[in-house]
Parts: structure tokens; C-alpha cells; sequence
């Protein structure tokens, strides 16, 4: 698989895929898209780039082992319920704000913090599998 | 103060709850001398009940609690009448002497102050056993006194025997509270009433009702489980395993009597039925004959007394089950006298052992002179136990006599039963507390000596207490022994027994059964012979049986393990899709709704490449002979249907179907290369039929239950309403988005746990490493180097 064409492309192609994943990630709450497809996305990019380069440089790229960005996105989910809990509403009600930034509404809210949870435990528990998975034993 | 607040009602039920936490930290700090102030905590819980004692034996009720569970309509709340107080202050007021002892029972023990704690949560979870009103809340500290006192029974825990008894005492008496629970559900169910106050004045409808015969059973099966009887008596003995301020606890106030308590307590509501009046004496009579002649047989001191508990407990039951209002004032004096005697007589079992180094009664005798207040509170004890006036158990052997006097066979058989029980317990109560004090001291025993303050104080007050409740006999029967009466009779009862014997038939009986104790004791080497080669001529008991029991449940355990968990992945698969398969025909045929098979709708030109695609991806999946080919060309199959997901306007779902195909195939092409499997498929001809046939009968399945669902009319209630609201409340256009992480939160959030879970346990699955002595070991997060 380690062709040339292949270890050359793969790095922008994941660069471009991730990039892509945070744009699904992120326009999820009103097109398709969402945490769960963005995070799929992501997790896929990091695969060809094992698949292409091997495991040693997917995570050095990664920087944080998988499974502690999958934790990470998990405690993120849980705290964005617990703030609206700070507020004296029900876990996991949706607050919302929408400061007007560069001259738009954006709008900033408790699901959108709670989509990147999902995200980041897709991405980190489905790439921590797939790059097991790629690796060699050593013994 | 004539009544009980709800407040002073919590503590006192927090109370030991408290020392349990502070004990481990005064234990740390002052050693033995911790029992002096954590002792303050039930003395405390005992003052705060006494307080109640005026106005309840005046006949009124506390109740106080509050809202638990709501939804449920289960109440945490408690009930003081002369039932519960009486067995309240009987927990705290022994418990307080039982916890002085402790400190100088296990003075200088590494584990004290963990002691202390068990004995403490014990006692709490007893204590709100006995006051609780509501029938969870009773069940929840049932349950805690299972579990408490397996800690209890088991805390010399490298032992095997202690952690045998344990673990017997909790199957049994654990299993029979399950057992009560399901009684308390029915007995829900069938009233819809959750509280005992309640249930008792619905007794009538109990006892008419289709379902009495399964509540009694059921209750019958926890009170029997708890209070010993045969044949599930066999855990008491072994709980002599526990240090011995333990058994004297469980044995006078508390584990053993809540059995008797529940019994007292739904006499009102479930007693005065012929299967009540037949099935509870029948087995206390054999649990009080049986126990007793065990009792005589045994020859170590604990061992003894712990067969007089259980034949005590069979008494209690036998009485109980009588349930004329004599046969019940019999038994509550039985009850309280039994509580102070053999509480008593246990801690000074302790002081011997303490003393001498042994508990075999042939080898002791002659300490009477060296330990003479233990001999003296032994004596107390003794007398009350053995019946002689004046003491408290004269008044309950009277009175219980006095119950049983009429001449018809049934009484006649009961009366039996009584004098021999009687006579025998009379004779095991001089055994143990007159044999190792007279006669000669044997040489292997060497300076025996007299305990602290603490240990001679239980069992003397208690002695003595025995004593002055029956001198005093119009005041303890209208403070303890008569509202306790009223309560368990459910009318108000006076008592007038007294301790001067009057000449009438139950005290001839009474005689009669002295002289026979005496006899008993005298012969008492020659009846244990007896006795003895008997039992080993029968050869196997109750106690053999758990054995097997136990054995068998694991050999079942194996066996079925073996069965649904063979190690080889095929199988497992082919049993899961079995399953599958089972599930989706089951119902099908059952109700026989086959859905009709829709005519072929006209498709376009792309719907049919779609269908084209679909189908020639299966052609390779069948016929490759590589396995890389046959999964790639799964792939197709899931492709397709993102098309078809796509052309049919769900781009999420497509969108969400197209990643998960890829990432499936690769993660199944990865996994493949890593299991070196051969490349090709080498099965033999059967197998491949095997799983042809099963992935044909999944996916009609399949494919009829997607059929079947189609044909009912859609509902669109959910889908307007996720419509109208989804932008209107959560802000969000896309719909399928807005209930994943807005409507439906929660689940998402579930799911994510799952898939970390899911990633945590893979990541396990393939680091798994064998080292060099063929162990198994895992490191999920290792790093490559």
C-alpha cells in the first residue's frame, strides 16, 4: 500500500478530510452533517494516513493518545448538560447566546459544545481501533 | 416528654450509623477505651425510646417519615407501638452493653475499630428494621442486616470455616428476604397499600383474598429464613463463627428475632387462618424439639447455646402460630426473657473462653471460685433461662402453659413438645453456666482469671435485669410486656402473670418439667452418646445438604458457561444470529401476520442501476475465494443503500451510511490481516451450508419485518412535532441533528459511552499479550515505542 503516490497525497489528503470533518462538524445543527458523521470523517482521514505512512507519524500527529481525546469529548458532552444545570434548568437543556461576530449572528450554544463531545469521542475511540489494528506486534 | 418527635425519631435511627463512621478514627486514637464514648450512641437511641415508652404503653402510635420514592408511592417512614419499641429498645439497650463488652472482648485486636463499625451498621440497619412502617423500607433493612451480618459473621476472614458461615448465613437469610420481597409486592399489589399501619387494618381482606396462600408462603420463607427455623437452621450454628459478642447480638436481640418480629407483626393481619394455626407450630414444635436435644449433644459452650437460640426460636414460632391471645403473651414474655438470658449468657460463654482458653465443657470446671460475678451473672441467666422463679422466664413459662392447657390432641402434642424442649433447654442452660464453675479445676488450665469492668458488666445487668422485671412484674407488664402484647394480639391485652406461683396445672407442669431438666442434666454425658451415634447413623443433614446445594449450583454454573461460552467464534456468531432469527419468525408466526408482498414498483432508470449495484455486489461475496475480495464487495451492498438513502432525500443518513461502510471494510480488512487467517476459505461443504442457510433465514427475516412494519399506517405525530419545534426550540434545521443532540440528549450521550466503552474494550481485545509463562496480560493505552 506504501506506494509513493499514495504516502505523498495522503498527508494533504488528510489534512483536507479533517479540515472537511470540522466544516460537517459544525454546520451539523442546520444541513447534514453533524458530530457523528464529522467524527467518522475525521477518523477515516487519520486511517489513510496509517495506512499510507504507518502508525509512528498518525500519532505523533495526534499528539494525545485516542482514547484520551475520546474521554475528553465524553467529559465535554457530560459538563455541557451540567451547565444547564448551573442555570437551574434541566440536564441537558439547550442554552443558547448568540453574540454578533464579524457582523453575523452566530450562535453559541450547549448542543454545539455537546456535538464536539460526540465528535471527539468518534473520532478518538474509532482511530484508537483502527490504529491498534495497523500496528504490528514488535515481539 | 410522653411521645417521640419526628426529628428525635431520625436520630436515634442515625445514631449507630454515626459511630459506625467515627468508630475506625476514635479506635485509631483510644484503642479499647473507644467503646466507652462510642457507646454513648446507642445509649443515646435507647434513652430517645424509652422516652416513647409512657405514651405507647398509654396506646398511642408514632409515626413519622417521609416521601422516598414518589413515583413508586414508597415511603421512608417508621412506626413506634409497643412492638417495634420494645424490639428499639431491647437493640439499643443490649447493643450498649454488647459494644462495652466488644472493648474488652477484642481489646488489642488489629481490627477493632472495623469491628466496631460492622456491629454498629448492624445495629442500625436492625434497629430500623424493627421500627420501620413502610414495607420497602422494612425490606431495605432487612436486606442491610443480611449483609451486615455476613460482615459480622465473617470478620475473622482468613479462617474458612468463618468465611463458610458467612457466606451460608447470606444465602439463606439473603435468599429469604428475596423471598419476602416478592410477598411484600403481592401484598402491594393486591391492596395497593405500602404501609404496615395499613396492612394491618386491612387483615380481613388479606385473609379472604385469592392470593393469601402465596403471601403467607412467601412471608412465611423470610421469617422462617431469618429466624432459624428447620430446615433452614442450619446457618446459626456455623454463625458461631463470629467473635463472640457477635453471636451474643444476633442471638439475644436482634438477627434471630426479626424473623419472630415480622411473625408478631403480621399476626394481626395474616394469623388466625387454619394454615397459620396448622404450618407454624408444626414447625416450631420440630425446630424446638430438634434444637434442643442438638443442643445437649453439642459439647462446646457456643455451639450449646446456639441450639437452645434455635429451639428458642422454635418455641416463639410454635407460640406465634397458636396465636390465641394467651399463646401470644406467652410468647412475647418468652421473647424478652430470651433476649436478656441469652445475651447474657453469651458474653459470659466470652468470659470463660477468655478466661480458660477453652470452650469444651469437659474441659472446664472449678472456675467459679476464680471468676465469681461472671459465675454470679452466669447463674442469673441460667435461673431466668431455666424457668425458676423469680425471674423474668418463669413468667414466660407459666403463661405459655397456661396457653396450652386444654384437652384436645393438638394442645396435648404441643404441650409435649413444650415440656421436653423445655426440660432440655432447662438442663443445657445449667451445662453451660453451672458446669465449668463447680467441681475441680481441671490442670490445662492455667490462672483463670476475672475480665475488666467491661466484660463482667453485660452479662450482670442483664442478669439482673432478668431478675427485676419479674419482681416488679405490674410495671414491666405495663411498660413492656403488655403494650408488646397488644400490638402483635392487635387488641389490648393485660397481663397479670406474677412471680409467686399459684397451684393450678401449669405450675405442676412447670415442676414436672424441672425435675425432668434435672434429670437431663445428670444424665446429660450418657444422652449426648445417644445422641451423637444417632446423628451419625443419619449421616447426612441440612448442613450437608447446603454443601451440596452450593456444589451443585456451581457444577450447573460450569456447565452452562460450557455451553453458551464454547471460545470458538463461529459458534458464537451462529448461536447470535440463530437468535436473531428466532426473534424476527418468532412473533411472525405466532400471531400469523405475514405481511402481503407489495406488487414491484415501477422504478427509474437510476433506481434500477442502484438495484443492479446491490445485486452484483452479492454475486462476489458468495463466490470470491479471497476473503479480502468477499469484504470489499460487502462494501457495495452498503454503498448501495446510501444511494438509495440519498435519492430517497435523507442526506444525513446516506451521508452517515457512506462513512460507516468505509470505515467497516477497512477496520474488517485490518482486523483479517492481522487474525493470519489462511486467504482463502477451506470449510468443508456442511459448514458452508450452515451459514448459507442462516444468512438466507436472517435476511428474509429481515426483510419481512421491514415488510410488515411498512404496511402499517404511518404515524406522524412524531414527526410534526419534531417539525413544528426544532427550529422553533432548538434552533436547529436539520431535524435528524436536532434530536440527536438536543431532543434526545440523553440517549446520544449514552451511545458516545458506549462507543468509548466499546473502543476501551477492543483496544483491550488486541493488546492482549502472552508473556513468557503463558499469562495473559493487557495494557490498552501502550504506546508504540
Amino acid at each position: 500500500m506504501r506506494t509513493i503516490i499514495f504516502r505523498f497525497v495522503a498527508p494533504y489528503l488528510t489534512s483536507l478530510m479533517v479540515l472537511f470533518s470540522f466544516f460537517v462538524l459544525l454546520r451539523g445543527h442546520n444541513e447534514a452533517g453533524g458530530g457523528f458523521i464529522g467524527g467518522l470523517i475525521a477518523a477515516s482521514a487519520f486511517g489513510i494516513y496509517g495506512i499510507a505512512c504507518g502508525v509512528a507519524p498518525v500519532r505523533r500527529a495526534m499528539y494525545f493518545h485516542p482514547m484520551a481525546i475520546a474521554a475528553s469529548g465524553l467529559m465535554l458532552a457530560v459538563l455541557s448538560g451540567v451547565a444547564s444545570l448551573v442555570v437551574s434548568a434541566q440536564f441537558l437543556t439547550g442554552l443558547w447566546a448568540f453574540p454578533g461576530i464579524l457582523g453575523g449572528d452566530v450562535g453559541i450554544s450547549t448542543p454545539l459544545f455537546f456535538d464536539i463531545g460526540v465528535y471527539l469521542v468518534v473520532v478518538g475511540a474509532i482511530s484508537s481501533i483502527a490504529l491498534a489494528l495497523e500496528e504490528r506486534d514488535t515481539d | 416528654m410522653t411521645g417521640i418527635e419526628a426529628t428525635t425519631g431520625y436520630i436515634a435511627l442515625a445514631l449507630p450509623f454515626l459511630a459506625a463512621a467515627l468508630a475506625p478514627l476514635l479506635t485509631r486514637f483510644l484503642g479499647q477505651h473507644a467503646a466507652w464514648p462510642l457507646a454513648l450512641a446507642p445509649a443515646a437511641a435507647f434513652v430517645i425510646l424509652f422516652g416513647a415508652v409512657p405514651g405507647v404503653a398509654a396506646g398511642d402510635v408514632f409515626l413519622f417519615g417521609f416521601d422516598w420514592i414518589p413515583s413508586f408511592d414508597v415511603r421512608f417512614s417508621f412506626r413506634l407501638d409497643g412492638l417495634s419499641t420494645v424490639f428499639g429498645l431491647l437493640i439499643t439497650g443490649i447493643g450498649t452493653l454488647i459494644v462495652l463488652y466488644s472493648g474488652g472482648y477484642l481489646a488489642g485486636h488489629r481490627d477493632q475499630g472495623r469491628f466496631f463499625s460492622f456491629i454498629f451498621l448492624f445495629m442500625g440497619s436492625m434497629l430500623g428494621l424493627v421500627l420501620a412502617d413502610d414495607l420497602m423500607t422494612l425490606f431495605v433493612y432487612w436486606e442491610l442486616t443480611s449483609i451486615t451480618s455476613f460482615l459480622l459473621i465473617g470478620f475473622d476472614h482468613h479462617r474458612e470455616a468463618a468465611r463458610r458461615g458467612a457466606i451460608q448465613a447470606l444465602v439463606i437469610t439473603g435468599g429469604g428476604g428475596l423471598a419476602l420481597l416478592a410477598g411484600f409486592i403481592v401484598i402491594r399489589e393486591l391492596t395497593g397499600l405500602a404501609s404496615m399501619t395499613e396492612v394491618l387494618a386491612a387483615g380481613d381482606a388479606l385473609r379472604d383474598s385469592a392470593l393469601y396462600v402465596p403471601i403467607f408462603i412467601l412471608v412465611l420463607c423470610g421469617a422462617f429464613t431469618k429466624s432459624a427455623q428447620m430446615p433452614f437452621h442450619v446457618w446459626l450454628p456455623n454463625a458461631m463463627e463470629a467473635p463472640t459478642p457477635v453471636s451474643a447480638y444476633l442471638h439475644s436481640a436482634t438477627m434471630v428475632k426479626a424473623g419472630i418480629y415480622l411473625l408478631l407483626r403480621f399476626h394481626p393481619a395474616l394469623g388466625d387462618t387454619t394454615l397459620w394455626t396448622t404450618i407454624l407450630p408444626a414447625f416450631g414444635a420440630v425446630t424446638l424439639v430438634v434444637g434442643a436435644l442438638l443442643a445437649v449433644r453439642a459439647s462446646e459452650i457456643k455451639i450449646t447455646l446456639a441450639y437452645t437460640t434455635v429451639a428458642s426460636l422454635g418455641l416463639l414460632v410454635m407460640l406465634i402460630g397458636v396465636g390465641t391471645e394467651a399463646a401470644i403473651v406467652g410468647a412475647v414474655l418468652y421473647l424478652i426473657a430470651h433476649s436478656l438470658f441469652k445475651g447474657g449468657l453469651f458474653m459470659v460463654a466470652g468470659s470463660v473462653d477468655h478466661g480458660a482458653h477453652t470452650r469444651e465443657i469437659d474441659q472446664l470446671g472449678g472456675l467459679g471460685r476464680a471468676m465469681p460475678v461472671t459465675f454470679a451473672a452466669a447463674m442469673l441467666c441460667a435461673l431466668s433461662m431455666g424457668g425458676v422463679t423469680p425471674f423474668v422466664g418463669f413468667l414466660a413459662k407459666e403463661e405459655l402453659y397456661h396457653a396450652l392447657e386444654y384437652a384436645d390432641p393438638y394442645y396435648v402434642a404441643l404441650m409435649i413438645a413444650a415440656i421436653l424442649g423445655n426440660a432440655l433447654m432447662f438442663a443445657a442452660a445449667f451445662i453451660v453456666a453451672l458446669k465449668p464453675f463447680v467441681g475441680r479445676m481441671p490442670e490445662t488450665i492455667h490462672h483463670p482469671h476475672e475480665g475488666g469492668l467491661t466484660i463482667w458488666l453485660g452479662p450482670l445487668v442483664l442478669g439482673v435485669a432478668g431478675l427485676l422485671g419479674a419482681l416488679f412484674y405490674a410495671t414491666y407488664h405495663r411498660l413492656f410486656s403488655g403494650p408488646m402484647a397488644s400490638a402483635a394480639v392487635g387488641a389490648p391485652v393485660t397481663i397479670e402473670i406474677g412471680w409467686v406461683p399459684h397451684l393450678n396445672l401449669a405450675f405442676a407442669l412447670s415442676m414436672a418439667t424441672i425435675a425432668l431438666g434435672v434429670a437431663i442434666y445428670l444424665l446429660s454425658d450418657r444422652l449426648r452418646a445417644g445422641i451423637g451415634g444417632f446423628l451419625a447413623a443419619i449421616g447426612w443433614g441440612p448442613d450437608k445438604g447446603f454443601d451440596q446445594a452450593m456444589r451443585g449450583l456451581i457444577r450447573s454454573a460450569t456447565a452452562i458457561t460450557r455451553l453458551l461460552q464454547p471460545g470458538q467464534l463461529d459458534q458464537y456468531m451462529a448461536v447470535t444470529i440463530a437468535v436473531i432469527i428466532a426473534a424476527l419468525f418468532g412473533p411472525l408466526i405466532y400471531t400469523g401476520g405475514w405481511p402481503a408482498i407489495p406488487a414491484f414498483p415501477r422504478l427509474h432508470f437510476y433506481e434500477w442501476a442502484v438495484f443492479a449495484l446491490l445485486l452484483g455486489g452479492i454475486l462476489p461475496v458468495v463466490l470470491a475465494t479471497n476473503r479480502l475480495t468477499a469484504i470489499l464487495a460487502l462494501g457495495i451492498q452498503g454503498f448501495a443503500v446510501a444511494l438509495i438513502f440519498m435519492l430517497l432525500g435523507a442526506p444525513d443518513l446516506s451521508f452517515t451510511q457512506f462513512m460507516v461502510e468505509t470505515l467497516s471494510v477497512v477496520i474488517l480488512t485490518l482486523a483479517m490481516t492481522r487474525l493470519k487467517l489462511s486467504v482463502s476459505d477451506h470449510r468443508p461443504r456442511r459448514d458452508k451450508l450452515q451459514a448459507g442457510f442462516l444468512a438466507i433465514a436472517a435476511g428474509s427475516g429481515f426483510g419481512l419485518f421491514l415488510l410488515s412494519i411498512a404496511q402499517r399506517p404511518f404515524d406522524r405525530s412524531l414527526s410534526d412535532f419534531f417539525e413544528r419545534y426544532s427550529y422553533a426550540i432548538a434552533h436547529g434545521r436539520n431535524i435528524v441533528n436536532v434530536i440527536l443532540v438536543d431532543f434526545r440528549g440523553v440517549d446520544t450521550m449514552g451511545e458516545i459511552a458506549v462507543v468509548m466503552v466499546t473502543g476501551l474494550a477492543v483496544l483491550a481485545l488486541i493488546r492482549v499479550r502472552v508473556g513468557p509463562k503463558g499469562v495473559r496480560y493487557v495494557n490498552p493505552l501502550e504506546k508504540t515505542p
